[in-house]
């Protein structure tokens, strides 16, 4: 039996269909999740593979101490020994906790099903190379890189339980939250469009911002714009600040330094815009645009427009 | 305020990438080493400018073989007061992180901080493992974090937007960008380094529970399609039709 844990506290994310159809390929799924998620919401799980949904809704997630505990219940009362996360922000802090606790090894970013051997494709360096990981326990725990593997529809909703676990007092004390409202966070978004030194000014970013609005796309920034102060930090994509592997990346006025390229190099499709021809980001690219971005970009957002009108 | 920092060996992020025997090993050939950026940049640099303004002591820990004595002497350079190395190979993020939990246990810390990650193998499980190996809280992903008393205030990331959170200390906690700036070793700090404690320890008898068998390089990407940039209906077709990304 695998067990997938599921985060739902801003509702089902495509990555958490993707780990369920990746954990179905490897033997019957049960999810688990908690939080306040309906259960007709929880119940779509089953269309992806779920055979059932277990839901404890006195834990909140906040500490994620208590979510390990959670989880460590469930496995146990399950009888399972792979449990498999997505390697978004939930998984990578909850998968190391449950690791010790539950003695497993962690296959943490995993792109990959196991191999005959049981072996785990990983990247690494970020994203210079691909690590094969094998696991010595016999229990284990696989975290998915997002946007690894298409989620796949196969059959219908299914029960959802009711489940209670013993988690201990919170440590962790929530003050406040904010949540940018109308914002498409960075690290799920499908299409990002990023830009750089090169639109020369933080008040020419309105421009970005139409084109993003027009994809539905997150925006971005390289290190140099947030360190100025252009931009906020967590817009900040590359080595030493956000990766993302979205679908479509659209660069613009970035030369594509390799630490900005670790960050990015795992996007499906690279559009680089740049006015230098010798800009390193055009050999990464899949489409390049030798261009005055203020010219290029008004004139791709209307293409775009066109082309959803049509 | 007794801080450790835990640091590891990462190779310059312009380094060439290759490996050896048989693809099992990165090849450390002509590749130059720093302290992960993570470690150093938010999680040491905050962590001294604790003890700037709220007295304390910074002991930085890695676990390695002597060849990592360079960059403890850097991160030494920087401000740490003392230095401890873990003598052994680190196998994997589990026997790392319990090498570590065994020195945190017999030497008690009122706060332990990571990178988030390292550049060279981007797991992000050191941290949330020895937290869980000395049964501490564990927060991740911190942006800032403030301490009054033995009262911690952190903020960090979550998905879609931030949390301001409380804990209190001990714990251990995962820094990313925002925590605080780099800073460059002057000759006074580097001259200071050579005089530091650096106590290098056995490691505890730990197994670890994964391995890397093998490397490979990922495939070439296809050359890129130039575009005329009076000609964005061309673009915007092909990323329909071919990409299939809109």
């Amino acid at each position: 039996m695998i067990l997938v844990y599921i985060n739902s506290t801003n509702g089902i994310s495509k990555a958490s269909f993707e780990a369920v159809t990746y954990a179905r390929k490897l033997g019957d799924v049960i999810a688990l999740s908690n939080g306040t998620l309906s259960s007709e919401e929880l119940a779509q799980l089953g269309t992806y593979g779920a055979s059932k949904v277990m839901v404890d809704r006195s834990v909140n997630g906040d500490d994620q101490q208590q979510v390990t505990r959670m989880i460590a219940q469930a496995a146990s009362s399950n009888g399972s020994n792979t449990v498999v996360f997505s390697h978004d922000l939930y998984g990578k802090s909850i998968a190391p906790m449950l690791s010790v606790s539950m003695q497993a090894g962690l296959v943490s970013g995993a792109i990959s099903l196991p191999d005959s051997e049981g072996c785990i494709d990983v990247n690494v360096f970020s994203g210079k190379a691909i690590g094969k990981v094998k696991v010595s326990s016999s229990s284990k725990i696989i975290s998915l890189l997002p946007n690894s593997l298409p989620p796949e529809e196969i059959a219908s909703p299914c029960p959802v339980e009711e489940f209670s676990s013993q988690v201990g007092d919170a440590a962790i004390k929530v003050i406040s939250t904010k949540k940018p409202e109308g914002e498409i966070p960075l690290p799920e978004a499908e299409r990002v469009v990023s830009a750089g030194r090169g639109l020369k000014g933080p008040e020419n970013w309105g421009m970005v911002e139409d084109l993003a609005k027009t994809l539905g796309a997150a925006t971005a920034c390289s290190r140099p714009v947030a360190d100025i102060g252009w931009r906020p930090h967590h817009e900040h994509v590359g080595q030493t600040g956000v990766a993302i592997r979205p679908d479509l990346y659209i660069a613009i006025g970035i030369s594509g330094a390799i630490q900005h390229l670790a960050g990015v190099n795992g996007s499906k499709v690279i559009v680089v815009v740049n006015t230098d021809p010798e800009a390193p980001f055009f050999k990464a690219a899949d489409y390049g645009v030798i261009g005055d971005a203020f010219d290029v970009v008004p004139r791709l957002n209307e293409a775009i427009q066109k082309f959803k009108a049509s | 305020m007794k801080i450790l920092v835990c640091i590891s060996k990462a190779p310059d992020t312009t380094s060439k990438i290759a490996f050896t025997e048989g693809n099992s090993k990165f090849d450390e050939n002509g590749v130059q080493f720093i302290v992960n950026p993570y470690d150093e940049w938010y999680a040491l640099v905050r962590a001294l400018e604790l003890k700037e303004n709220n007295e304390g002591h910074v002991t930085i820990i890695t676990v390695g073989s002597a060849g990592d004595d360079a960059i403890i002497r850097k991160a030494l350079a920087i401000g740490a007061d003392e230095a401890v190395r873990i003598d052994t190979d680190p196998k994997d993020a589990y026997y790392t992180a319990m090498q570590i939990a065994a020195y945190a246990k017999e030497n008690s810390f009122d706060l332990i901080l990571t990178g988030k990650e390292t550049i060279n193998y981007n797991g992000s499980q050191v941290g949330g493992m020895l937290a869980a190996g000395l049964d501490l809280p564990f927060v991740s992903l911190a942006t800032k974090l403030d301490v009054s008393g033995t009262s911690l205030t952190v903020e960090r990331e979550i998905v879609g937007g931030v949390q301001v959170i409380e804990v209190e200390a001990p714990a251990v906690i995962s820094c990313a960008k925002g925590m605080a700036e780099q800073r460059i070793p002057n000759m006074r700090g580097i001259m200071a380094a050579r005089k530091k404690p650096l106590n290098v320890m056995p490691a505890a008898d730990i197994k670890g529970l994964t391995e890397f068998v093998s490397y490979t390089m990922p495939g070439e990407k296809s050359a890129v399609k130039m575009i005329d940039p009076e000609n964005m209906d061309e673009l915007v077709a092909l990323l329909h039709s071919e990409a299939k990304v809109i």
